[in-house]
């Protein structure tokens, strides 16, 4: 209900309900108030143009014509509803038949649909109003059945996707019968879209009944609709065009008005929320309350990242939202840096602020944010890209979407060296061959005039870090780069990017849910929390020596070869911080067992000690007095 | 409980086969691990065997009869990967669960034993009419579980059940699935690429490659000492073992 109503705050969306309610309303009254003006015959005036009596002028009794469009709207109506319902109807059986009778009838159901969905419209149209005779009757059954296969094939897609989904196979693996998950699952999850296509078929149907009407094969005298009153009008149009123009207003008015919320419902429901959300203000950076603690006093050469109160903002729906919220650190040249957290925890997007790649509605704000020394906050130029192109390196989760089908392999990395370093076309192949082989890949030469889909999944992770090779990078950015390989794939990736990083001297910033991972490759773990850094510690402690209640929750979650099996595991009760909605105080309060008040008013700041390591918490190190908590509490914290 | 029996299973998908001649036994009130990598035929075998995949060789006994895959009673029941698509999201927690129930009980008797069953996976069981799109992933998790028992199984077929979650929830569902095994006597065949977690909850391992079954045992004889190559790739692949071994 509530995703309906944003279709009202469109201003297409709300004319189209306004005009739609006023043709509804006038199809109920206009028979009630004006049917004696319309029938009325009036002698002195037949076929009289418009006048100040008749506005529209008067047909060949002398009727006035404007009352007559008028009163024609609920027949008008009636006929393309009743039409529309018709192919509804018969659309749903013939979408849903393949479901419910399985598997080989289906096919002959799906065939007939797509054999149907083949011929015009118009000509079943006609087929259908010689075989059911001409009038009001075979018009609306002949129009409802001609729209029905475009419903059926429309129904049909709808259900197939709703019937791949898993809630529907767990239904089957119950014992649900076909005809129930039908209407219990099936039906409620596609109503929307059929909605919204009824509605958009129903300002088909009243053109297309007009058309009909018009042509003769529709409503026959006594009775009228706007086509019937097209079709007399259409006689006298050089003696009174407002005798035809009238209905024919009316039929684009009330068709458009259908169509129209037919579309902005499409788009308001399909899109989520449209319009409606304020532009971002310029807020006023507020400065950080103390002094921010920094990597570590090393000197600025070094430095290949330097990061500091990186802070992240997207528009919402009830005021902006700050996925990330200040985060500072910096990477050293040959340093790998691994960052840990759950999805929502905003390490990925800090990983696209660094590359500026995040999406535009959102915004970055960074006191300093600079790679190899260049600010990288200022405005997209031609020498910022180039410095991104060649120094940075971005590798993503899904290999699988990270390539341009459509292109060769070879060609896609080239592209890198022409557009960056002038290669001509030649010698960046022959880079992109060479890169290839440095990625390990067997049979550059071949390989490279392959296209994406001839890769592996792990060969396509490593022609995705070879891209990244084919300049010279000072860092490579990796988020999530194993997720979706199998765990012998993984582990070639991972020794992939630690052969790199040893060989040139390369930066790794590796963005991983999984600890055990980032605990392997990385010399140094920074763990976000609700946007924030909250611990940033060496890898070798994090098993041992994590001090934030967060860190060491985490990496007891995690089953390991060594995880005592007497043991239930450590669980982090509750759930992880909504970036909509931060709480005041530490953000990890609620879920930590050595919370306290001063926790859930003051937030801690990200201390730096003298080994270089840092936390924010009020508590580091201490240990909670009764143990991890464990199922018990956490149902009582999640019935909260 | 009984056992569930894989007897020499093929299943063909046009002309790739995906499961070759499997034979596994899940014992009454294990839990059997199956591990393998995308593509082995792990999740496939686990459709097979609750008719959601064709068998089209050899055939799966549930307690010596074939298992049901018509009509109400469903003694075998699965647990699906992604509780973000498991759940339909138009329905509340608790008519889900419901639907599971086997039919022949009264409105009062089901509401029973929804509270029930929500109080066996730790949820608030005043939490029934809440829809999907409120609870976490661990939480949905937590209702498919629920649901899955509420069709009274002898068997339970988990697909992957902690792969989608967050590292931190993945936790608190392994440690219902032990709960349940050790508290209800529970036969479950575990699906699972990540060999440590199929460590801490059962107590027979296969592993599969390629539709075949290379090598099957106790956990702990398979784990220390792998007999196929596979195996061992697959153990040697475990992130962070590299520098211990």
């Amino acid at each position: 209900m509530q995703r309906w109503k944003s279709v009202l705050r469109t201003p297409l969306g709300l004319t189209a309900t306004i005009l739609t309610l006023a043709v509804l309303v006038l199809a109920v009254v206009a028979p009630m108030l004006w049917t004696g003006d319309a029938d009325a015959v009036d002698t002195d005036n037949i076929l009289s143009g418009p006048s100040a009596e008749h506005w529209a002028g008067t047909d060949n009794l002398g009727r006035d014509i404007f009352f007559r469009t008028l009163v024609a709207t609920r027949l008008s109506v009636e006929l393309a509803l009743a039409a529309t319902a018709i192919a509804v109807a018969v659309g749903l059986v013939l979408g849903t038949a393949s479901f419910l009778l399985g598997r080989r009838s289906g096919r002959l159901v799906t065939a007939g649909i797509n054999i149907a969905v083949a011929f015009p419209g118009i000509l079943l149209a006609l087929f259908f109003a010689v075989v059911f005779g001409v009038g009001a009757t075979g018009a609306v059954l002949a129009i409802g059945i001609a729209g029905a296969p475009m419903f059926g094939r429309l129904t049909q897609t709808l259900v197939a996707g709703v019937e791949a989904r898993d809630y529907v196979a767990a239904a089957r693996v119950a014992g649900v019968g076909r005809v129930r998950i039908l209407l219990r699952h099936v039906l409620p999850n596609i109503a929307e879209p059929l909605v919204i296509n009824a509605t958009i078929g129903a300002g088909g149907a009243l053109l297309s009944f007009a058309g009909l009407s018009f042509l003769g094969l529709g409503v026959q005298q006594p009775s009228y609709d706007w086509g019937r009153l097209l079709f007399d009008g259409i006689t006298s149009i050089y003696v009174n065009p407002a005798a035809a123009l009238a209905p024919g207003a009316a039929v684009l008015l009330a068709g458009l008005a259908l169509n129209l919320l037919g579309e902005s419902a499409a788009k308001a429901l399909g899109v989520g929320v449209v319009g409606g959300i304020p532009a971002l203000p310029a807020v006023a950076r507020v400065a950080p309350a103390e002094p921010v603690a920094e990597g570590a006093g090393h000197e600025g050469s070094d430095l290949v990242l330097d990061v500091r109160d990186l802070e992240v903002t997207f528009p919402g729906p009830t005021g902006p939202i700050r996925p990330v919220r200040g985060v500072t650190f910096a990477v050293r040249r040959g340093e790998a840096v691994g960052i840990v957290g759950e999805s929502g925890s905003g390490k990925s997007l800090t990983a696209l602020a660094v590359s500026r790649l995040v999406a535009e509605t959102g915004r970055v704000d960074a006191e300093r944010l600079e790679l190899l020394g260049h600010d990288l906050r200022g405005p997209d130029t031609r020498a910022q890209r180039r410095l991104l192109g060649t120094s940075l390196a971005m590798v993503f989760q899904d290999p699988m979407t990270s390539f341009n089908p459509t292109r060769r392999i070879g060609g896609q990395l080239a592209e890198v060296s022409r557009h960056h370093h002038g290669l001509d076309r030649r010698a960046a192949l022959g880079r992109a061959v060479d890169r290839l082989r440095a990625v390990r890949i067997s049979d550059p030469e071949r390989r490279a005039r392959q296209y994406p889909h001839e890769f592996s999944g792990g060969m396509r992770q490593r022609a995705m870090i070879g891209m990244g090779l084919m300049g010279s990078p000072a860092l490579v950015v990796a988020d999530e780069p194993t997720t979706a390989l199998d765990v012998t794939v993984q582990q070639q990736v991972l020794d992939l990017l630690a052969a790199i990083r040893e060989q040139d001297d390369v930066a790794l910033v590796l963005i991983s849910h999984d600890v055990a991972v980032v605990a392997q490759v990385c010399d140094r773990v920074l763990v976000m929390y609700a946007g924030r850094i909250v611990e940033d510690l060496p890898a070798a402690d994090l098993h041992t020596a994590a001090r934030h209640p967060y860190t060491r929750a985490l990496a007891a979650a995690v089953p390991d070869m060594e995880t005592d099996l007497d043991q239930p595991l450590a669980v982090i009760p509750g759930r992880p911080v909504d970036p909509a909605d931060v709480p005041v105080g530490c953000a990890y309060a609620a879920r930590c067992p050595l919370a306290t008040a001063r926790c859930r008013e003051q937030d801690p700041p990200l201390e730096i000690d003298a080994a270089g390591r840092r936390v924010a918490c009020w508590h580091p190190g201490e240990s909670p007095e009764s143990g991890i908590d464990e199922l018990g509490s956490l149902a009582e914290v999640e019935a909260s | 409980m009984t056992s569930l029996r894989f007897d020499d299973v093929t299943v063909r998908y046009g002309t790739t086969t995906a499961v070759d001649g499997v034979s596994l036994t899940v014992p009454s009130g294990q839990v059997v691990g199956l591990v393998g990598e995308s593509g082995s035929g792990k999740s496939t075998l686990a459709r097979a065997a609750v008719g959601l995949a064709p068998v089209h060789g050899g055939s799966i006994l549930l307690g010596g009869e074939p298992v049901p895959t018509r009509g109400r009673h469903r003694p075998l029941q699965m647990v699906f990967q992604d509780p973000y698509s498991s759940l339909d999201p138009r329905m509340s927690i608790g008519e889900s669960i419901a639907e599971a129930i086997p039919p022949g009980s009264s409105r009062a008797e089901r509401r029973a034993e929804v509270e029930r069953l929500l109080e066996l996976v730790h949820l608030d069981p005043g939490r029934s009419a809440a829809l999907p799109a409120r609870l976490s992933g661990g939480q949905r998790q937590r209702v498919a579980l629920a649901r899955a028992l509420a069709g009274r199984p002898e068997v339970v077929v988990a697909d992957e059940i902690t792969s989608a979650l967050d590292v931190s929830i993945q936790g608190a569902v392994l440690n219902l699935v032990r709960e349940l095994q050790a508290e209800l006597g529970l036969s479950m065949l575990f699906i699972s690429h990540n060999l440590a977690v199929v460590r801490y909850v059962a107590s027979h391992v296969a592993v599969m490659h390629q539709g075949r079954i290379v090598e099957q045992g106790p956990t702990d004889r398979v784990l220390a000492q792998p007999d196929h190559d596979y195996t061992r790739a697959l153990l040697a692949a475990v992130p962070g073992r590299r520098s211990t071994s």
